[in-house]
Formats: structure tokens, C-alpha cells, sequence
């Protein structure tokens, strides 16, 4: 991992992935700073999801370029996941096991000590408020519980990037309120979230923000800037614009 | 009622749409009728032999060749000592050692008496026993053979009406007729087997699985909230999987009839009515069993172990269940498949219709009945 | 290995807490084991018969208490009525009837012989074969000695007549119990099912569920995975296995003539096919109806062409040949040959190889096709 580059920690040129004839993502290029909260946003099918499997190592991409933590994708995938925690758009937690087993296991294939393990489980429990539930199954629990608990475990090895995927979906509004704030936390760490969302709304809590249209990034900049370039009073106006073909 | 038929479509397009599962629903009983009509069977071929002759002399020679031109047995391995018997069998070379001692044509000419010793590889006892009788039968008749000859020699040319020939055709004459499959066919004992066998795998197995996999996915819980009544889901989840059991065994009927020339005597109305009857049991099994479980994999081993065994190992498809342990024959009669196969049986081969089998069909009527009342009143609206 | 420690506790304690599952694991193989075994024999033994007696003779009688005084039969009814014989045969109440004609007494003593008819319901061609022979065999004993007492008014007993004495031994299970040639195989066949199938569904089940999709962005290895994977169920297996010995031994009596440790490496061995294969399978599933099905399949076949239930000597010599790429039947041919005639590695070595090699390439395939990124 290159240290030395306080610039950005996630590079992408042309990156493009091609299912049979259908181009799901076509020749995006961004990048993503050291620190911050990146917005990724779309609607749905816009290819979000796949973008996020690239740079995640989980799908190997059709053309063009990336680097996350300072690793192509194409070439070390493996080093690449050292340094990053998912939480994908899938519920991802073992449903038979407890919410402590959970954190467990993932710490463990993190690498981290028994010690470090019981340690950052009871203070990341403490910090969401479920300790009481440390010996309940997954089951058991209402959805907002386990996408707090399914981030958990997307940041208990201390990732230089986490990406999230739709991490809010389907969850009421003061869990969502709850889900920011981690958010907040967590790049205040030095952690640097990667987040999709298709709550305009939440854009706005974004360092800076990106526009995924028809497989295509159409936009990109802080929510200030996108506001300004579009003449629009939020960026769900931006986004309505863009996504009504493009013609601005 | 619209909603009803559409949630019926949706349950066929979830089957068909998937066309490995379909491939394997219709490729699966082929196959495994293509294996039992060809492959699996227990008639016996030629068997391997060895040899182990002390003597070689003119008597072993031409007790061997008749040995070996009996059509039973086809020659492994000639043998020098008896310390290779062991090797024999170990190496699983052959299973059944004939031993000659030394002398023996001379001892059997000047001191009336000469000794063979079968040995055989009892670790599967009926091939031990199968094989030891086809050589004690095939040494038997060599010396009745000798004992003629010999007589004849002795007694000139007179010999010939009376001796062995004679003491044979004497006493009580059994006429032996096999009836139903006069040539002992495995594949007409176990076709019928074969259908009862893929009717619980499609019926009872698939549809245990194919709810048992709404709850693990959770998309049971839309179902329950949805309109439709309970009896309407069952209804929707076990039809496609009625049809499918129906198409199933009239494929493998018509491959049995058409490539094997399975006999079928009796009235197809009331096989396909009797059919249905056991389908219907398997279908209500199927049922009780996934409301039993929570996830696939349990169901699955509930019913492989609640279901498939039995209906491979006490209905009576391979193993005869007047065999068994006076227990196990008693366990064998809440086994569905052992009365189908009754039925069955009795419909393709015998030519039998309810005169005969009332008793079966009743039997079966009952326990589907009974199931079906269990499962639907043990089908839990909410989910726990 | 501390990561392998981590997915090992994680699939043990999903497997333990299943209850109703692990319930099935472990007992219902036993069970199986204890019921299949028995009821998985082709020891012909009590045939069911009946008599159709038009004679009432001191001589019908005789004959008719032959059969009944043999162990082989077992007579279920009697009549005057050629038609309540075959009722009997129709209605599967027996599976030979007897028929005297009427005059068979009288006949036997005026001419020195008299027919009489036996019919099979040979729909099930193997027992009724080998009720023939039994049948015929008591015949020509009763000949023998209804006829020397006969004979002898006629002519003098042949005396002299030079005689072949036919000597059996039989080795290995010289009381020809046909369960202690079932266990074994039954054993295959148990961790088999527990061994393929659950490997399979299990690793379908991470797929389905989309729990994978996160094991797959760790820096877990394909090789740790695949050990975590596979670890739980080989030691399930062997722990079945080894309960199936301690019953085999025990209750059974089935000797073991061979070296334990021998066993059990077979075992092991075998049990890399099996694994390897439910593995392999779940790289070619998305479902785990999809997965069952196929190793269903694939099982079914192999375990009917395996020489387990009907002799491989008794089939076809092209399914004959197929076996050779069976390994179920190589790993029941050997586990039968040391367990019961005591081989040990030097007369099983080339068949063991074969194993081996099954195990390597169904394991090897499983890794090479499992992949951590979508191509």
C-alpha cells in the first residue's frame, strides 16, 4: 500500500464491464480521495453494483484500468481485498449464527489477534448501542440491527476503504440518521467510505458525489458544485436531469 | 380464483424456466431406467474360477472342460499351491477355487473314491452358495457320466437300458412352469419397482424441497400474506409437481414397453387411477415434510431418510420382503410403495384388477387420505 | 491456519446448531445402518407355497411334508381347488404351488413314477430360480429315498459304483451370513450420502443465501476456503464411519481381518472423491435443488452400478467395464476385501492407486473450477 499519496486512494480509467451484448459499465473514470465519503450514485441498473464488484476484486473487468489501495484489479485482486471491507447489497450475516460469532469470524479471517477480536467486538458493540444482543442469532433481529451489525463486520479489521453497497436500503429513518453518523466515525478514522445509494437525499451528506446514468458516469463533484453546475436546488434535480436523456 | 391461476403459472414458469432442474427431471428417470432395463441386474453370468489340479490326469482334464464349457464359469487362474487360495481371494482374482487332490483318477478307478474340494469366497454368501451348487451339479453329472461309461464297459453293450439314465426318470416328476416371466427377467421385477421409485423422488422429494426453499429464501412469508388461502398455496406448490409425476411415468412406461418389452396385462384405466392414488401419498409425504423443516438441506435428509430409502429397501423393488426379519416385514406394511408395487405388479404382469387388489388399493386410499388430512391442518399460516 | 481455525469453527458451529439436522447426521446412519442391513439380503429363506392336493394319498402327503419339514419353505395354504392355486399366485399369497393330480399314489406304485406340477410366480425371476432348485433338490431327495426302498424289490443296490467326494470350505463367513457381506457396503453407501450431498448444499447454500459474496471480497484463500469447507464434513464423515465400525464389530460380528488404520486411510481416500465431487458440483450450481439433483444423479448411478445391492459379475460386460470409472464400486470392492478376507495393502495396492487418483482429480477439478472473482 502506497502511503506516501495523501491524493487518492482509488484510481479508475475507463473501466468498462460487457455481459455478453449488454455493457453494463462503459469507460467510467473517477477517483476517490484519501478520507472521504464518496457518493456512487444511480438508479437501479444504472451499474452501480457492478462497478463496486470490480473494484472489489469479485468480478474481473472487461477493459480499462483501476487501482484501489494502490492495487490493479486486474493483477492483484488478493492484496486488494487485504485492505478493503464490503458490505454488500445481499444481507451477508450467517442467519444461524450470534451477532458475537459473526464478529468473530470475520475478524479472525482478517487476521486479527483473539485479544484485538474481543476488544473491537464489545467497543463496536458499545458504539451501536446492541451489546445486549451479543448472544442472539442473526435471525432474531429486526433489519436495521444487522445492516448496523453487517457494517460491523465490513470495518471490524480497520479497512483503508469500505465499500458499501446500498447499506441503507429498506432501513427506517432513524437507523439511516444512525447509518450516517457511523459513516461519519468512520472516515473520521481515515477510513475511506465508498457508498451507493438511490436516496438523493443522502447525496447530500457526501464529500463529493457521482452520477452513474446508463452505465456511464455523467457527473461528478461535491453536492455544492453538481447544484451549481446543473442550476438545480438539490442534487435529486440534478439527477432528475440527467437521467431524462442526458439532454441538460 | 385469478389469483389462483396466476400463482399456478408462476409455480410452472419457476420449473420450466430453470433448465438444468428440467433436464434432470425428465433425464434422471430415463436414465435410471436405462440402468435397470440394462445394467443393473441379479441374474448370474459366467464367474470367474481357478484351478488348483494336484493331479492332472485325464479325469481333472475333462472335469475341468466341463467346468469351464458349462457356460458358468470362465477360467482366472491355474494354480500350484494351496498358499495362493488366500492370494486368489484377496486379490479378488476369483471367488470360487476348485481343488483337485494328487491321484485323483487313480484313486477314483482302484479305490472307488476321490475327493474334490470347492472352496469359495463366502464374504458374499449368496454368490458362495450359488457357485458352489453349479459346481457340485456340474461334478455330480460328470459322475454319472463316468459311473455309465464305466458300467457300459464293464457290461458290454447291454448296460445301455438299464445304469444311470434309468434311476433318473424314476420316482415323482416335477413339471416346473415359471409363471408371469417365464424367463426371469430382472428388468420386468423392476420396472414397476423403478416407477414407484421416481414417483416419490418427483412427488414427495422435489416438492419437499421446492417449499422448503421458500422459507430459507423467505419469500414464503409473501405468499402467506398474499390472498391466496392456504389450501390454494398447497394446492399451487403440489401441481406442478402432479403433472410433472404424470408425464414421468408415462415416459418411462412407454421406454419400458417400447425398449424392453416389459409385458403389461392388465387395464391401463386402473393403473394410471391407482397411479394418481400414490402420487396423491407421495404428494401429501412431501408435504408433511416440509412443514417439518426450516431449511433444504433438512429437508432433504429427512426425506432420503424418510422417504427414498424405504422406498428403495423395504417396498419390496430390490430386496424380496419375505427375506427380511419378521420386524422389518412388519415396519415394510407403512411403507406406501410396498402396496403400489403390489398393485403395480400385479396390474403389469399378472393381469390382475381389483378382484384381486382391492385390499392394496384400499390400504393406500387410507394412508392418503390420512396424510393428507395431517399435512394440511400441520401447514402453519404464520410463520414462526 | 489461524484463518482455516476461524472457518472450521464457523461450519461446525452452523452444523451444531441445527439441531433437527445434526440429528439427522448422526442418527438416522445408524439407524439406517442397523435396518438396512437387514432388510438389504437375497438370503432366499421362507418361500411361500401352496398346496393344490387332487390325491389325498399316504404318498402326496409324504412329499407335501417334505416341504414343509424344509426350512426353505413355508406353506401357506392348502386346497382341493385348482383355482384357489391360482388365486394364490395372483393375489401374491405364494410364490410356488404344488399340484398333485389325483392318482399320483397309485400311479407311483403301479408304474414307478407319477408327475406332479409346481408353479412360480417368477415375476421375481431371481427367487423363483433359485425356489426351483430347492424345490428340485427335495424332489430328487425324496426320490432317493421313497426309491431305494423301491428300487430295491427290483434289482440289488448298485454297490461298488465309484463315487467323487465333493468337499466344500467356505472362507470368510463360513455361516454364509449375508449381513456381514451388507455392512460394509451399507457403510459406503451412508457416508456417501452424508459426505456428497452436504458439501455440495452447503457450499450452494453460502451462494444462494449471498453470503459468499462477502467471504469473497476477504482476503480468505480459495485453498483455505475449499480446507474449511471440506474439514467438517470429512470429520463428520469419519465419525459416522467410525460408529458404523463399532456396530459392524460389535453387533454385527462382522470380522475384521484387515488393519484398522488401513480402513480407515481407505476411508479417507474415498472420502476425497466424494467431497470433491459435491464440491465440484457446487461450482456448477446456482441452487441447491440444482445441486441435489445433480449429485442425486450422479450417486444413484453409482451406487446401482457399484456392485453394492446386485453383483457386478451379473451385469452386461460393457456396465462391467463402466464400473471401472465408478469409484464407489472400487472403494466397496476394496473395503469388502479387507475388512472381510483381511487384504492388506500389498493385494489392494494397484486398486487403491485408482482410488487415489479418483480422489486427486475430483478434488484438483473442484479447486480449479472454484473461483473467488467472476470471470
Amino acid at each position: 500500500m502506497n502511503v506516501n499519496s495523501n491524493a487518492s486512494i482509488i484510481e479508475v480509467q475507463d473501466l468498462t464491464r460487457v455481459f455478453g451484448n449488454f455493457t453494463a459499465v462503459d469507460r467510467i473514470s473517477f477517483e476517490v480521495r484519501r478520507g472521504e465519503i464518496f457518493g456512487f450514485l444511480g438508479a437501479n441498473g444504472a451499474g452501480k453494483t457492478t462497478a463496486i464488484r470490480m473494484l472489489t476484486g469479485l468480478l474481473i473487468p472487461t477493459s480499462g484500468r483501476a487501482e484501489v489501495a494502490g492495487f490493479d484489479v486486474f493483477t492483484h485482486p488478493e492484496s486488494i481485498k487485504k485492505n478493503i471491507g464490503y458490505m454488500s447489497q445481499k444481507f451477508s450475516l450467517f442467519n444461524d449464527l450470534t451477532v458475537f460469532e459473526n464478529l468473530r469470524f470475520y475478524g479472525g479471517i482478517y487476521g486479527l489477534s483473539t485479544r484485538d477480536i474481543r476488544h473491537k467486538t464489545d467497543e463496536l458493540l458499545e458504539r451501536l448501542d446492541l451489546a445486549g444482543v451479543r448472544d442472539r442469532l442473526i435471525r432474531d433481529l429486526p433489519l436495521g440491527w444487522k445492516q448496523k451489525l453487517a457494517f460491523s463486520t465490513a470495518v471490524i479489521h480497520e479497512p483503508a476503504i469500505v465499500f458499501l453497497d446500498e447499506p441503507t436500503g429498506g432501513v427506517d429513518p432513524i437507523t439511516r440518521r444512525q447509518f450516517w453518523d457511523l459513516m461519519y466515525e468512520t472516515a473520521d478514522r481515515g477510513t475511506t467510505v465508498f457508498v451507493t445509494t438511490h436516496y438523493m437525499d443522502e447525496a447530500e451528506y457526501c464529500d463529493r458525489v457521482s452520477i452513474m446514468v446508463d452505465g456511464r458516469i455523467d457527473a461528478l463533484g461535491t453536492p455544492a458544485g453538481l447544484r451549481k453546475t446543473y442550476g438545480a436546488k438539490n442534487v435529486d434535480e440534478v439527477f432528475v436531469k440527467l437521467a431524462r436523456g442526458g439532454s441538460v | 380464483m385469478k389469483a389462483f391461476w396466476g400463482f399456478i403459472k408462476k409455480e410452472f414458469l419457476h420449473i420450466f424456466r430453470d433448465r438444468r432442474t428440467l433436464l434432470i427431471l425428465f433425464g434422471m428417470p430415463l436414465a435410471q431406467l436405462l440402468l435397470f432395463g440394462y445394467a443393473v441386474r441379479n441374474e448370474l453370468n459366467r464367474a470367474d474360477i481357478a484351478i488348483l489340479d494336484h493331479s492332472r490326469d485325464e479325469v481333472t482334464r475333462e472335469i475341468t472342460g466341463k467346468l469351464l464349457s458349462s457356460g458358468h464359469f470362465q477360467l482366472s487362474a491355474w494354480l500350484e499351491s494351496e498358499a495362493e487360495i488366500e492370494e486368489v481371494f484377496q486379490r479378488g482374482i476369483a471367488r470360487n477355487v476348485v481343488v483337485f487332490e494328487s491321484d485323483f483318477g487313480r484313486k477314483l478307478i482302484r479305490e472307488g473314491r476321490a475327493d474334490v474340494l470347492i472352496v469359495t469366497d463366502a464374504s458374499d454368501p449368496n454368490m458362495a452358495q450359488i457357485l458352489e451348487g453349479y459346481t457340485a451339479n456340474i461334478i455330480r453329472e460328470y459322475q454319472q457320466e463316468w459311473q455309465m461309461r464305466n458300467r457300459m464297459a464293464m457290461s458290454g453293450v447291454g448296460g445301455m437300458t438299464s445304469g444311470a439314465g434309468g434311476l433318473a426318470a424314476s420316482g415323482i416328476i416335477p413339471e416346473m412352469r415359471m409363471l408371469f416371466n417365464p424367463e426371469l427377467r430382472s428388468a420386468n421385477l423392476f420396472v414397476p419397482g423403478l416407477i414407484a421409485f421416481i414417483l416419490m423422488l418427483v412427488s414427495a422429494f422435489l416438492t419437499s424441497i421446492a417449499i422448503a426453499r421458500e422459507k430459507e429464501m423467505g419469500t414464503m412469508e409473501v405468499l402467506l400474506v398474499s390472498p391466496l388461502d392456504p389450501r390454494q398455496i398447497i394446492a399451487g406448490k403440489v401441481l406442478p409437481y402432479l403433472v410433472l409425476s404424470i408425464v414421468n411415468v408415462f415416459t418411462v412406461l412407454v421406454v419400458a414397453l417400447v425398449v424392453f418389452q416389459v409385458p403389461f396385462r392388465g387395464s391401463v384405466i386402473l393403473f394410471s387411477l391407482l397411479s394418481l392414488l400414490f402420487i396423491m401419498t407421495a404428494l401429501a409425504l412431501g408435504l408433511r415434510i416440509s412443514n417439518a423443516v426450516r431449511d433444504q438441506q433438512t429437508a432433504m435428509m429427512m426425506s432420503l431418510a424418510g422417504l427414498l430409502l424405504p422406498t428403495i429397501l423395504l417396498s419390496g423393488f430390490i430386496f424380496p420382503i419375505s427375506n427380511m426379519p419378521v420386524i422389518l416385514q412388519y415396519l415394510s406394511h407403512i411403507v406406501p410403495a410396498k402396496w403400489y408395487l403390489i398393485i403395480i405388479r400385479g396390474i403389469m404382469l399378472k393381469g390382475v384388477g381389483l378382484e384381486v387388489l382391492w385390499m392394496e388399493a384400499l390400504i393406500l386410499l387410507g394412508m392418503m387420505s390420512l396424510l393428507f388430512v395431517v399435512s394440511i391442518k400441520s401447514f402453519k399460516i404464520r410463520l414462526e | 491456519m489461524r484463518i482455516i481455525f476461524f472457518i472450521l469453527q464457523k461450519e461446525f458451529l452452523q452444523i451444531f446448531r441445527n439441531r433437527l439436522m445434526l440429528g439427522f447426521i448422526l442418527v438416522v446412519p445408524i439407524i439406517q445402518l442397523m435396518i438396512l442391513t437387514y432388510a438389504a439380503t437375497f438370503e432366499i429363506r421362507n418361500i411361500d407355497f401352496f398346496v393344490v392336493d387332487h390325491d389325498h394319498s399316504p404318498e402326496s402327503r409324504a412329499l407335501i411334508d417334505r416341504f414343509v419339514a424344509s426350512e426353505n419353505f413355508r406353506l401357506t395354504g392348502w386346497s382341493a381347488s385348482a383355482a384357489d392355486g391360482e388365486l394364490a399366485l395372483l393375489g401374491n399369497k405364494a410364490v410356488m404351488v404344488l399340484q398333485i393330480p389325483a392318482h399320483t399314489g397309485r400311479d407311483l406304485v403301479r408304474d414307478g413314477s407319477a408327475p406332479v406340477s409346481l408353479r412360480f410366480d417368477a415375476v421375481d425371476g431371481f427367487t423363483a430360480n433359485v425356489a426351483s432348485q430347492y424345490a428340485m433338490q427335495i424332489i430328487r431327495r425324496h426320490n432317493e429315498v421313497a426309491g431305494v426302498a423301491h428300487l430295491a424289490s427290483i434289482e440289488p443296490a448298485p454297490t461298488g459304483i465309484a463315487q467323487i467326494g465333493i468337499n466344500v470350505s467356505r472362507w470368510y463367513n463360513p455361516h454364509l451370513d449375508y449381513k456381514i457381506y451388507m455392512v460394509p457396503g451399507i457403510l459406503v453407501m451412508l457416508i456417501t450420502v452424508i459426505g456428497g450431498f452436504l458439501t455440495g448444499m452447503n457450499v450452494v447454500r453460502e451462494k444462494e443465501i449471498g453470503t459468499i459474496e462477502q467471504l469473497n471480497v476477504t482476503p480468505i484463500t480459495k485453498f483455505q476456503f475449499i480446507i474449511g469447507k471440506l474439514m467438517p464434513f470429512m470429520i463428520l464423515a469419519l465419525v459416522i464411519f467410525s460408529f458404523g465400525l463399532l456396530l459392524a464389530r460389535f453387533w454385527f460380528e462382522v470380522p475384521f481381518e484387515g488393519s484398522l488404520m488401513l480402513i480407515y486411510l481407505i476411508a479417507a481416500t474415498y472420502l476425497l472423491v466424494v467431497l470433491g465431487l459435491g464440491l465440484l458440483v457446487s461450482t456448477v450450481t446456482h441452487t441447491q435443488q440444482q445441486a441435489i439433483f445433480i449429485t442425486w444423479f450422479v450417486f444413484v448411478i453409482f451406487i446401482l452400478l457399484s456392485g453394492l445391492f446386485t453383483p457386478i459379475d451379473s451385469m452386461p460386460g460393457w456396465a462391467q467395464y463402466l464400473t471401472w470409472a465408478n469409484p464407489v464400486a472400487w472403494f466397496i470392492d476394496i473395503i469388502r476385501r479387507v475388512m472381510l478376507t483381511g487384504a492388506d495393502m500389498q493385494d489392494i495396492w494397484s486398486s487403491y492407486l485408482v482410488l487415489l487418483a479418483y480422489g486427486v482429480a475430483f478434488i484438483g477439478s473442484a479447486v480449479l473450477r472454484y473461483r473467488k472473482a467472476a470471470a
